[in-house]
């Protein structure tokens, strides 16, 4: 691994391709030592609350398992479920063999500055993991909490669905109500394997001066399923993310929905890529946008390989009180017989479904809150009812930031 | 009751209503006829108060309330409501909502939509995709749950198949407090006599009058009334001899 360490390091100022450039230095890596949380109700009530609103459910009812990492420190983890794997990452480098087979495999050290110091400094991480044949229909749920003011968090998680597996993990990143400034680099790994589903929702909850790079890759085997939604509606300063997914196997699917709603000050450069590297695999992604001032960059691309897979990209983005809104979908197919197609409109809420549900008996920002409201919710196949229920509380507690 | 005086509305500078009078009783139902362009439409969505259509002269009476100049939403509130001859779709709204929103949160949806036969679109989002007859229903289903005391039906029966043409009629009998003219009997006297809903409706084709026995007829022509009567007399008028002769005729 001494290797990795080298490119790391020689790629520790390297600019990132897309997304404006941090100041690493300006961010610190001191923080204190948060103690261990046996009992999730034992959070205060004020963190709690923060968390919450990134989807954990302290109570752990509809929750098949919990990590929760304070700053640097991994305070929580633990499965509720057999067949389901809970790990601290830098547990399982010391004490877990096999995690070497995933550790960086799919993630580059040397990407950009953020994977670099990722790996230079890494502080801790989840690794989950299903195994093969279990069917874990409750989401295991993640949270990455910013607590201190100006503090730079590096985490580095790892996702498995083994073979024929299910697995919904609901990861949520929120700062403390006090944080105002800070920086959260994150490098993830996923890893679907034959015939297994994975869904992965990744709910930001940050604040107005807090800059998030996160950095994930995936790869998608035969038969199998992964899906990945991304949902940011709350202020934050700078958000660019581009994650990327191989589908390697026969019939693999990835799927990639993402809510945004950019606020005064935001700026949210958010895509996906997806290579389709084998027969009939196909490609799905969907994002719906708002800008309530903030500038919003949607990309998407969508690479088809070999013949008969398929792909389809469609970002819709809505302008409600100024803000800019960049759609950019790309689309590459590179021989006969791929089928790839894109949609993007970027426009403002037409005048006349406001005047249609005013004539319901609306006031004109109870239409223009419910015409809102359905433009973000999309429905997205295959997530278990919890975590849909969470995605519908997000979307419900944006609508007092874009009204 | 619903008074028009003198109305005079303009699309950005075209004139499309020229001091139209029209008066509706509680309880009474008018037929709108007149050939396309005419100002139909325009009236409607004028007393429904869609801000592009310029009241440039004119007033609006409701229920003793001059609404000229009141937004849409405060006449929905105050009880008119519309079915739209094309209303705009809207992606993620749900058709349950939408007749939520319509009941104001004090109805049964799965009831009403069970009555009108459109239990399968509640989770369809609204209007989207749906055939002009399937638009015509939901634009009922959301009116009853409305209970609007004046409804106005911007060609309700235009693209239904004849298999749903007795549901749509029906429903507006319903909404109208009306019952078919071949089912008259005492308990309808008595109906007709208690009745407090008014009713404006559209109709091209003139089907609608099958099911729906209206108190009076008029001719919109080239944005005036240009005519009025017994609706079925109008109809077989402009029939026979068009809408111009019917016009000259009725004038
Ligand atoms: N948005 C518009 N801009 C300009 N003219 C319009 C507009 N809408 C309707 N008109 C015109 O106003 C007149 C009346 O239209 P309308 O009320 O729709 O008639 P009808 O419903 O009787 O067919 C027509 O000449 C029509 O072309
Ligand atoms: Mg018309």
């Amino acid at each position: 691994m001494r290797g990795l360490d080298d490119m790391a390091y020689k790629a520790k100022d390297k600019k990132a391709a897309i997304g404006p450039d941090i100041d690493l230095d300006s961010y610190s890596l001191k923080s204190a030592t948060h103690a261990d949380v046996k009992n999730l109700g034992t959070i205060p009530e004020e963190d709690r609350e923060r968390m919450t609103l990134a989807g954990l459910d302290a109570s752990e009812k509809e929750r098949a398992g919990t990590y929760i990492q304070r700053d640097a420190t991994a305070v929580h983890s633990g499965s509720n479920i057999d067949g389901l794997e809970i790990i601290p990452i830098r547990k399982a480098l010391k004490e877990i063999d096999w995690i070497r087979d995933y550790y960086w495999k799919l993630a580059s050290v040397d990407t950009d500055k953020y994977t670099a110091r990722v790996r230079l400094d890494l502080q801790d991480g989840y690794v989950i993991r299903a195994l093969p044949g279990k069917k874990v229909t409750l989401p295991a749920q993640a949270c990455l909490y910013l607590e201190k003011e100006g503090f730079n968090q590096n985490v580095h998680n790892i996702i498995i669905a083994e073979e024929e597996s299910e697995l919904h993990v609901i990861s949520g990143c929120a700062s403390a109500s006090h944080v105002t400034r800070g920086l959260h680099a994150g490098v993830s790994e996923f890893y679907v394997k034959k015939d297994a589903k994975l869904s992965f929702t990744m709910i930001h909850h940050w604040a107005e001066d807090v800059v998030v790079r996160p950095r994930s890759v995936g790869i998608v085997e035969k038969g199998g399923l992964f899906l990945s939604n991304y949902i940011s509606m709350k202020p934050v300063k700078s958000v660019q993310t581009y994650p990327t997914t191989y589908l390697v196997g026969k019939g693999a699917v990835a799927r990639s929905y993402s809510l945004l709603v950019g606020s005064p000050g935001s700026e949210l450069d958010v895509g996906g890529r997806i290579y389709l590297q084998a027969k009939d695999t196909r490609a799905e992604i969907v994002s719906r946008a708002i800008t309530n001032g903030g500038n919003i960059i949607s990309r998407g691309d969508i690479i088809g390989e070999v013949p008969g897979a398929k792909g389809h990209l469609e970002c819709h983005g809505l302008i409600l009180n100024g803000g800019i809104m960049q759609a950019i979908p790309e689309l590459k197919g590179m021989v006969d017989g791929v089928e790839l197609s894109h949609e993007a409109a970027v426009g403002k809420i037409a005048q006349e479904e406001i005047l249609y549900l005013m004539s319901r008996g609306l006031t004109e920002e109870e239409a223009t809150a419910t015409i809102v409201r359905g433009f973000l919710s999309v429905d997205i196949p295959g997530l278990p009812a919890p975590l849909k229920a969470e995605i519908d509380r997000a979307v419900e507690l944006s609508q007092k930031d874009v009204m | 009751m619903l008074i028009i005086e003198d109305l005079q509305v303009k699309i950005g500078n075209k004139k499309v209503l020229k001091h139209v009078n029209l008066e509706i009783q509680p309880g009474e139902t008018q037929i709108l006829f007149g050939p396309n362009g005419s100002g139909k439409t325009s009236l409607l969505m004028t007393i429904m108060g869609y801000p592009q259509y310029k009241i440039t002269g004119g007033r609006i009476l409701f229920k003793g309330e001059d609404i000229t100049h009141m937004t849409i939403d405060e006449r929905a509130r105050l009880g008119v409501g519309m079915s739209y001859q094309r209303p705009p779709s809207i992606q993620g709204l749900k058709t349950r909502r939408m007749v939520q929103v319509c009941g104001n949160g004090h109805i049964d949806v799965d009831t009403l939509a069970e009555k009108m036969n459109f239990t399968e679109f509640l989770e369809r989002d609204i209007n989207v995709g749906f055939s002009g007859g399937e638009i015509k229903r939901s634009e009922l289903l959301q009116l009853m749950a409305q209970d609007a005391e004046l409804s106005l039906f911007d060609e309700p029966e235009s693209g239904v198949d004849l298999e749903n043409i007795s549901l749509i009629g029906n429903t507006i009998n319903t909404l109208l407090q009306r019952v078919n003219g071949t089912q008259y009997d005492k308990t309808t006297k008595r109906i007709a006599r208690e009745r407090t809903k008014m009713g404006l409706i559209i109709t091209h084709t003139g089907l609608i009058l099958d099911y729906v026995t209206a108190d009076k007829g008029l001719v919109l022509y080239n944005g005036t009334v240009a005519g009025r009567g017994n609706p079925v007399e109008i109809f077989k008028q402009i029939k026979k001899a068009g809408y111009k002769e019917c016009a000259r005729c009725a004038a």
